[in-house]
């Protein structure tokens, strides 16, 4: 019984690399001096193989934030799993200011409990300490919100850990036509799932603010259409196939309505549509011009979009009840595909200089503008949902990958792919 | 005997379309109908040509409704119809316009600068060509499908992708064709040309392409 149990799950593993799933993985590319040391132990196991690593999985959560730097294993003098364990006197001469203990054990073959504690060790205290059981499954999602509960304590701000990305990959199937997949992983690019297979592009994924569905563009009827796709149940809908364009959909921040473009009068204009009632309100009216990509400022009173109303590309704002629109780019001949931080404090954008392609992010308090990326092929900028990250669209060796840069442009991560193009990257908002 | 004579047409056009073939095949179950329909009265006629008689009559109505639906396969005469063979005719003399490689209306596709939709001097001949074409065929569509290179913001390219087509579409407006002789579709830089971003494959992917519809 046992080696036909065996066999089978040898047979499941043989089949895992051919699994068409992208597997993103993360590279970090640079560092930053203003990490703050910490310990991770690596979680007791009692003895038994856990299905996931979770003190590993943490660790690495922590290192990718650019906020942490966690010691090397090598250099962990001791393996404490709990409080009486510790000897903080020897991990305050490793210069460690936090360490992270924990323990994975067995319930039943299903079931897992799993506790940590987090300990300040300058004060020899406890910051904060919890006890959970998951199955097996959940492993891997309970490793990301101990990471959030760990960053969360020590850096006051909020950990996006658990949230998720949606990307667009296309390949070319052994027919030689393309098929496009609308994917969403974890945060740290793990476990990649497609929500949405299609023969014709999709582009321009944007999540709801509760982050349960997504809107995006597709071209699986001929043309540009919007479509509204529930996660839980896969049930869509389309909401804008009008004349002409219908594409670069946008949630307000109250998830009521989708800002968007549409040129069904005969040139692409931003709209404003209700989800509830299918009403459509024009926002502007500029019919020279090409005017795209709106996003909300995180008060849901004004938009941010993309024109070319002053002969090159520039983003501008405007209220969302319509009316003048104010540029808000005045550097280079090429800004685009804005979007704004949830403390509408900084903006990041496609900037061209020189033909090239960066990504910037610009302070819209003091307008002050930071060039972040160097490749010259980058786009589709999103912010984490804590504005302290950036993910976006770039090419490496000719192929469509992710990367993402902190918001200071010290921390560059790279989300490594095989086999098909990756794109339009949109970061989910905070689970709630 | 009707059979072989279709076959026999169709050899000696090795050029026709297949609308045509189509065509030939309802010719030869017109024939059919028309002889039958002439010796109704000749002992000859069986039951099974009455059958068939009937159907015809009766699916003549029903080709109005459909008549894009012409498949002309089957000898029940479902796809029948004098109508239908005047449309199809006309098809296929504007297809012969339409294919000569020698003609300026063989170029479907007309390139633009970076970032712009104004029309190369280049082009020129062959928009009038074919604004010339659509002003006396009225009854002929085209769909423009606008394309931009890979570079910049994909939203923006594929408003821009639709700017060009509108442009291509205004100049053949200009020059004698009328609106709703147009579909514009904007696929932005989601269907290159060629792969890359280098200048030779971006010159050849900031395009929009004439597409005549049903050919």
């Amino acid at each position: 019984m046992n080696k036909l149990l065996y066999r089978v799950i040898g047979f499941l593993v043989l089949l895992l690399p051919f699994h068409a799933h992208a597997v993103l993985t993360i590279e970090i590319t640079g560092g930053s001096e203003a990490a703050l040391p910490i310990a991770v132990v690596p979680f007791s196991d009692e003895g038994f193989a856990a299905p996931e690593d979770i003190s590993e999985v943490i660790r690495n959560d922590l290192a990718r934030s650019g906020r942490f730097a966690p010691l090397p294993k090598g250099d962990l003098i001791s393996s404490p799993h709990e409080k009486a364990e510790i000897n903080f006197s020897d991990w305050r001469l490793l210069r460690s200011e936090g360490l992270l203990v924990g323990k994975v054990s067995s319930v039943d073959g299903e079931t897992y409990q799993v506790q940590f504690q987090l300990f300040d060790v300058y004060k020899s205290e406890q910051l904060i300490g919890k006890r959970y059981q998951v199955p097996a499954s959940g492993l891997r999602r309970l490793a990301h919100q101990i990471s959030d509960l760990v960053y969360e304590t020590l850096t006051g701000e909020v950990g996006v850990f658990s949230t998720r990305l949606a990307f667009v990959t296309d390949m070319t199937a052994s027919d030689g036509k393309k098929r496009y997949t609308l994917e969403v992983s974890d945060a740290d690019g793990a476990n990649p799932r497609s929500v949405l297979q299609s023969k014709q592009p999709i582009l321009s994924p944007s999540w709801s603010p509760e982050g349960e569905r997504l809107s995006y563009v597709s071209f699986e009827n001929g043309k540009a259409e919007v479509f509204v796709q529930e996660m839980r149940s896969g049930r869509r809908d389309s909401v804008a196939a009008f004349k002409g364009i219908n594409s670069a959909p946008a949630w307000s921040p109250d998830g009521k309505r989708l800002a968007l473009t549409l040129s069904k009068a005969g040139n692409p204009e931003i709209y404003i549509l209700e989800l509830a009632t299918g009403k459509l309100a024009r926002i502007t009216h500029n019919s020279q011009a090409i005017d795209t990509e709106p996003v909300w400022m995180p008060n849901g009173r004004e938009l941010v979009f993309t024109s070319d109303r002053g002969g090159r590309p520039q983003i501008y704002k405007v209220s969302a009840d319509g009316g003048r629109a104010s540029r808000l780019t005045f550097e280079g001949r090429y800004n685009a595909s804005a979007d704004i931080s949830t403390d509408g404090r900084y903006m990041t954008m496609v900037h061209a200089a020189n033909g090239k392609f960066y990504i910037a992010v610009q302070d819209l308090t003091t307008g002050t503008v930071q060039i972040l990326t160097k490749s010259g092929y980058d786009e589709s900028p999103s912010f984490a949902p804590n504005g302290r990250i950036i993910l976006y669209a770039t090419e490496q060796n000719g192929k469509g990958v992710l990367a993402a840069v902190s918001v200071d442009g010290r921390i560059h991560q790279r989300l490594g792919e095989s086999g098909s193009d990756v794109r339009e990257p949109a970061w989910s908002p905070i689970r709630k | 005997m009707f059979v072989s004579q279709h076959g026999r047409q169709l050899e000696n056009n090795e050029k026709l379309g297949v609308v045509q073939m189509k065509l030939l095949k309802l010719s030869a179950v017109l024939l059919t109908l028309i002889l039958l329909a002439a010796c109704s009265a000749n002992p000859f006629g069986t039951k099974e040509d009455e059958a068939d008689l009937q159907s015809g009559e009766v699916a003549v109505e029903d080709r109005n409704a459909e008549s894009a639906g012409i498949e002309g396969e089957n000898a029940d005469g479902s796809d029948l119809g004098a109508e239908a063979q005047v449309v199809v005719g006309e098809e296929e003399f504007q297809g012969d316009e339409l294919d000569d490689p020698a003609s300026p209306l063989s170029n479907r596709i007309v390139y633009f600068e970076y970032d712009s939709s104004s029309v190369r001097q280049e082009d020129q001949e062959t928009l009038a060509a074919h604004a010339a074409y659509l002003g006396d065929n009225s009854n002929v569509t085209v769909r423009l499908e606008g394309h931009t290179d890979e570079r910049g913001s994909r939203e923006y390219n594929l408003a821009l992708g639709e700017r060009r087509a509108l442009a291509i579409r205004q100049i053949l407006m200009l020059q004698g064709a009328s609106i709703n002789q147009f579909e514009v579709v904007s696929f932005g830089e989601e269907r290159l040309a060629v792969e890359g971003s280098d200048e030779s494959a971006s010159l050849q992917n900031r395009r929009v392409e004439i597409k005549y519809v049903g050919r």
